[in-house]
Order: C-alpha cells, then sequence, then structure tokens
C-alpha cells in the first residue's frame, strides 16, 4: 500500500447501509409499476384488449351469452381476463426479461432481500388491478351493468385468482427463456380468452372437454366472479377452492424451481 | 499496519456441470485496488460472483469483508457494490431513473446528481436503458455499483468498450474510491488498466491464480527483458547465439529487425555491440525494454489463442 488508509473523509468514503425495508419495498413497487404503465405491450395486453372487448361483445350480439344483458355476462370475465393479463401473462413477460437482462441477479446483491422484491412485484400487480378494475367497471356501468353480490366474495376471489396466475407466470419466467415466456404466455393469453369462459361460456363446448376446462383458473375465476355479481351468489366456494389449488401448487412450484438468471 | 484482508478465497473450486471453471483458486486480496487479470474464460466473473454470493463454492471457502458471502448476504450486501459484465438495468428505466432507485435502497447513498454528472450520465436524458449506448450502460452500472457508499466494489471489466475518455473517467473514479478508503476488485483485459490503478494484480488462467504481485514485481519477478536493434537484414543469427549466453534467444522478426531476449544486463549489451563491430553492422535504435505487465501476462498465459 502506497497510502495510509485512515478516517476517510472524502465523497466516497463507506458509509454502508440498506434503506429500511418499507422504503426499499416502497420504491421497488413504484418503480416496478412504471416499468409496467410504461411498456406499450403491456398496455395493450392489460388495458386496451379487456376494454375493447368489453365494449365489442357487449354492444354486438356475436356471441350467445345467454339470458339477461350481454354486459352482465362479460363484465365478470372481463375482470377475470385482466387479472390474468397482469398477474400472469404480463408479470412471466416482465420477469422473464429482468431475468434475462440481468435485473434480477442485479438487485438480488442489492439490500433489498428476495422476498422484498416478490412483494414489491405483488403490490405492482395489485395496484395494476386496481387501475384495471375502475377503469372497466366504470365502462360496464356506462354499458348498462347491474351487478348483485357481495364485494368481500369478490375480493376473495380476484385475491386468490391474483395468487394463482402469479404463481404459474413466475414458474413460466423463472424456468423458461424469456423469448419461449413472451411465447407462451401469448399463447395461453389467447388460448384461456377463448376457452376460460371469458367471452364464450363454457356450456357452448362439448361436455367432456368443459369439464376439464372448468379446472382451469381463469374459468373457476369468471364462473365464481359471475356467480357473485350476474346471480348474486354468496361465496362460490367450489371456484374458490379450485383458485386457491392452483394458487398453492404455482406460488410452490415457482418458489422451487425459479432460477434468478 | 495492515487491516485484515477484504477478499480472502481458499480452494476455490467452481464446476458448471462437467466444465471446472474455477479449480482451486487461492487468492487474498488487501485494502486498496486489485486487478484480477486472465484470458477469457480463466473463471474471472466465476471468481468474482462467488465473492458476490451468486454462486455457492462446490468446495473451498470464500470471506468478504470476514463475511461469507451466501450464508451472511443480508449482512454483507449492504456494505458492497457491484458491477455486473453486463446488464442489470429494466430495459425500459432511464439512467438518472434506476440510479436514483439503486440510491434509494441504501441508507446513506451519495449526491445521484453529482455522481450523474461526474460519469457524464445527464446526456442520456430520457433515453431508456435499451437504447442508451454501450459505454453509457457501463458508467450507468458503474455508478450504480458506488452509489450505495460501499466499502467494497466488485467491478467486472468496468472499462470494457469504452472511449478513451470515459476509459479516464472511469480511471479517476477508481483512484477517488481508493483516496476515500473504498476497496476495489476489478477485472481487466487491458493490462495498462492494471499497471495504472492496481496496488495488487493478480494473474488467472484455467482457473487458478498463477502470479500474483504489485505490477512493478510481476514485472521484475522471472520476466526476461528485452533488447531490440535494427541493422541491415539477414544477420547470421545462429553467429549471433554462439556469442550471447546460453540462455538467451535472438530472432530476425521483420526483415532488419532483431531481438535478444534474457537476462539484459551491461554485460549482454557489450557482448551484442561488440559482435556487430565483428560483422561490419551499425545497430541502428538499439534499445533494452523493461517488460510490461502484458509481457509478463502472455508469457504465463501463453501466446495462442484460447478456444
Ligand atoms: N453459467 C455458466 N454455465 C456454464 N458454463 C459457464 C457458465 N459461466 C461460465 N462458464 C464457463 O466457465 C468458464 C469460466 O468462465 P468465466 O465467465 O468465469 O470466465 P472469465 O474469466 O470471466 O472470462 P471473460 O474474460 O471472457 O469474461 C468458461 O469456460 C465458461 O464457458
Ligand atoms: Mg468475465
Amino acid at each position: 500500500m502506497t497510502t495510509a488508509t485512515g478516517p476517510a473523509t472524502g465523497t466516497y468514503a463507506p458509509k454502508p447501509g440498506a434503506a429500511p425495508l418499507p422504503r426499499m419495498i416502497a420504491a421497488q413497487a413504484v418503480l416496478e409499476t412504471k416499468m409496467l404503465l410504461r411498456n406499450g405491450e403491456q398496455l395493450l395486453l392489460t388495458v386496451v384488449i379487456p376494454t375493447l372487448l368489453l365494449v365489442l361483445f357487449s354492444s354486438v350480439d356475436i356471441v350467445d351469452t345467454g339470458a339477461g344483458k350481454s354486459v352482465d355476462f362479460l363484465t365478470p370475465g372481463i375482470l377475470a381476463l385482466a387479472v390474468m393479463s397482469t398477474a400472469f401473462t404480463g408479470q412471466a413477460i416482465a420477469t422473464g426479461f429482468e431475468r434475462r437482462y440481468g435485473v434480477l441477479k442485479r438487485l438480488a446483491s442489492s439490500p433489498l432481500p428476495r422476498w422484498g422484491l416478490m412483494t414489491a412485484k405483488t403490490a405492482s400487480v395489485l395496484v395494476t388491478e386496481v387501475l384495471q378494475v375502475i377503469l372497466l367497471t366504470a365502462i360496464a356501468f356506462s354499458l348498462g351493468w347491474s351487478p348483485h353480490g357481495g364485494p368481500l366474495a369478490v375480493l376473495l376471489l380476484l385475491v386468490l385468482g391474483t395468487a394463482a396466475f402469479s404463481g404459474l407466470g413466475l414458474l413460466m419466467a423463472g424456468t423458461l427463456r424469456a423469448e419461449a415466456t413472451l411465447a407462451a404466455a401469448n399463447l395461453v393469453f389467447l388460448l384461456l380468452l377463448v376457452g376460460g369462459g371469458v367471452i364464450v361460456p363454457l356450456d357452448k363446448f362439448p361436455a367432456g372437454a368443459r369439464g376439464v376446462l372448468e379446472l382451469l383458473p381463469v374459468s373457476a375465476l369468471s364462473d365464481g366472479l359471475r356467480a357473485v355479481l350476474q346471480h348474486g351468489a354468496a361465496m362460490p366456494w367450489g371456484d374458490c377452492g379450485i383458485l386457491a389449488v392452483w394458487a398453492v401448487v404455482g406460488l410452490a412450484a415457482a418458489g422451487k424451481f425459479f432460477r434468478w438468471e | 499496519m495492515r487491516s485484515e484482508p477484504v477478499v480472502q478465497v481458499q480452494a476455490l473450486v467452481k464446476r458448471y456441470g462437467t466444465k471446472t471453471a474455477v479449480d482451486g483458486l487461492d487468492l487474498v486480496a488487501q485494502a486498496g485496488v486489485t486487478a484480477v487479470l486472465g484470458p477469457n474464460g480463466a473463471g474471472k466473473t466465476t471468481t468474482v460472483e462467488t465473492c458476490e454470493g451468486y454462486r455457492r463454492p462446490d468446495s473451498g471457502t470464500v470471506r468478504v469483508l470476514g463475511l461469507d458471502p451466501v450464508r451472511q448476504s443480508r449482512e454483507l450486501r449492504p456494505r458492497i457494490g457491484v458491477m455486473l459484465q453486463s446488464g442489470g438495468v429494466y430495459s425500459g428505466a432511464r439512467a438518472d431513473e434506476m440510479l436514483r432507485h439503486v440510491a434509494k435502497l441504501h441508507a446513506h447513498p451519495l449526491d445521484v446528481d453529482a455522481l450523474i454528472e461526474r460519469l457524464g450520465l445527464g446526456s442520456c436524458g430520457r433515453t431508456g436503458y435499451r437504447r442508451l449506448s454501450g459505454g453509457q450502460q457501463q458508467r450507468l452500472a458503474l455508478a450504480m455499483a458506488v452509489v450505495g457508499r460501499p466499502e467494497l466494489v466488485f467491478l467486472d471489466e468496468p472499462t470494457a468498450g469504452l472511449d478513451p475518455q470515459a476509459r479516464r473517467a472511469t480511471w479517476d473514479l477508481v483512484r477517488d474510491l481508493r483516496a476515500d478508503g473504498v476497496s476495489v476488485i476489478l477485472t481487466t483485459h487491458y493490462m495498462e488498466e492494471a499497471e495504472q490503478l492496481a496496488d495488487d494484480v493478480a494473474i488467472i488462467d484455467a482457473g487458478r491464480v498463477i502470479a500474483q504481485g504489485s505490477p512493478e514485481e510481476l514485472c521484475r519477478g522471472g520476466a526476461e527483458n528485452t533488447l531490440r536493434f535494427t541493422g541491415r537484414p539477414g544477420l547470421d543469427i545462429g553467429s549471433l547465439l554462439k556469442a550471447l549466453p546460453a540462455d538467451c534467444t535472438a530472432a530476425e522478426l521483420t526483415p532488419g529487425a532483431y531481438r535478444v531476449a534474457g537476462k539484459v544486463d551491461p554485460q549482454l549489451l557489450a557482448t551484442v555491440t561488440s559482435w556487430c563491430a565483428q560483422h561490419g553492422v551499425m545497430p541502428d535504435r538499439i534499445s533494452v525494454e523493461r517488460h510490461t505487465l502484458e509481457d509478463v501476462f502472455l508469457e504465463l498465459t501463453g501466446k495462442e489463442l484460447r478456444s
């Protein structure tokens, strides 16, 4: 050593320390949300498509949605789609690319703990969903929507749905290549949009297929929301059960198999 | 008075499948600047990333600031700054946004505006990370490594792909960090960089440290020196060799450009000039060269390109 390193005083003199946890998580959640709202493709998926489908299918009779106003049938399905688009598709694609570009890796050596990062991601998903729900219900009301049922059951379904979709999305993002995640997440979105009871009632499908389709998370979520919001059911335990199983399995698998780089 | 080492790596082994990337590596880095040199694939990044807590050693021990980087990662992370070899930033984030974010994760960060100014990141404006130039991306990653006022900074090829001005700016920052008591471990392929910045240099090859010391020690120790001169083309090298001590080599590198390698001392210089006098050769541009770190490096790691 050529110079003694006494008690340092300069600009860069070490003064390490982690910020308080709540501040780190809040900062992370804000950044994640900003990134999401800034991304055009994400907005297409989370805002534009659900809005267009809601407006289009409520005003034009393309699909036979059974008795009653079509907006009453469609809105619960579109809300389920919105949850899926944010918690599953959007989160999977964003996280897949963050992994690919070393963002997750870089954050892993920052003072923010991994669970803190995951908490922030969840918060950012929830914030986005709140914005989606506000927007979509406002549009639905303007189209003559008349919802029934209690808000508590709706809230529980949305939370369980978010947990189920997040688990599956993170599982995909943490195991596949980013490009594969991009392709697969979009494909799954499209397939579930058609086959998950979102706009096409499941009783239009053959009985055999229907039995399987009913077990999909998006079907359980749209069916549950529909039971409450369209038919005024108290608490659709069956659908909650299906979502809870998906949530436990998905989150456990994501926790086990997720690779950070 | 020497404080305890900032990094202590003992008999580190790290494999990827059947490929052994780090093969019993020992490295002790004291406070100050340590440069890790080595050819592509030598295991520099693997070693550094093991110190950062990203990889669990297959065997051996790693201590950074006295802590186990995997088991005591929570304690260690706030105290170190990390610049990855590439990436690490949200593709849609602006430079200042990302830097401010990393600052928010620390208790006593540097003044972000001053750092942006210093590293010339102000001109990035509202451009997203994906569209920044390679050099701007590198400087942002460097800023992110130091913004939390760490005790120890790991920089994996901090000046790869930088223009000369940006390289100087990075060197100046490393010097200031050192002066203010921050230790730096950096990897590089530029010998000049190691000579300029490092108190200590470790040369890694095939997953092991094959030489370590100050740049001066490395250039002195073991390495031969060189004597060069120009004369008329086609001199009789065999005859010259006979005149020289047995352990010397001589070669005509390009027509008329000669090089004698060996222990270059006044006696050797006299031998060469008298041989020239005997053969009627005027040795133009005769010069004695001290070995650079680059010579040492090539000597130790071989001159062929590795796969
Ligand atoms: N994630 C990985 N999976 C498999 N092999 C890897 C992985 N990372 C590195 N390797 C292999 O381990 C060896 C050491 O790689 P490492 O990245 O540590 O080298 P390096 O000295 O940093 O090289 P460079 O100068 O090119 O950055 C190389 O042979 C590389 O192919
Ligand atoms: Mg490397």
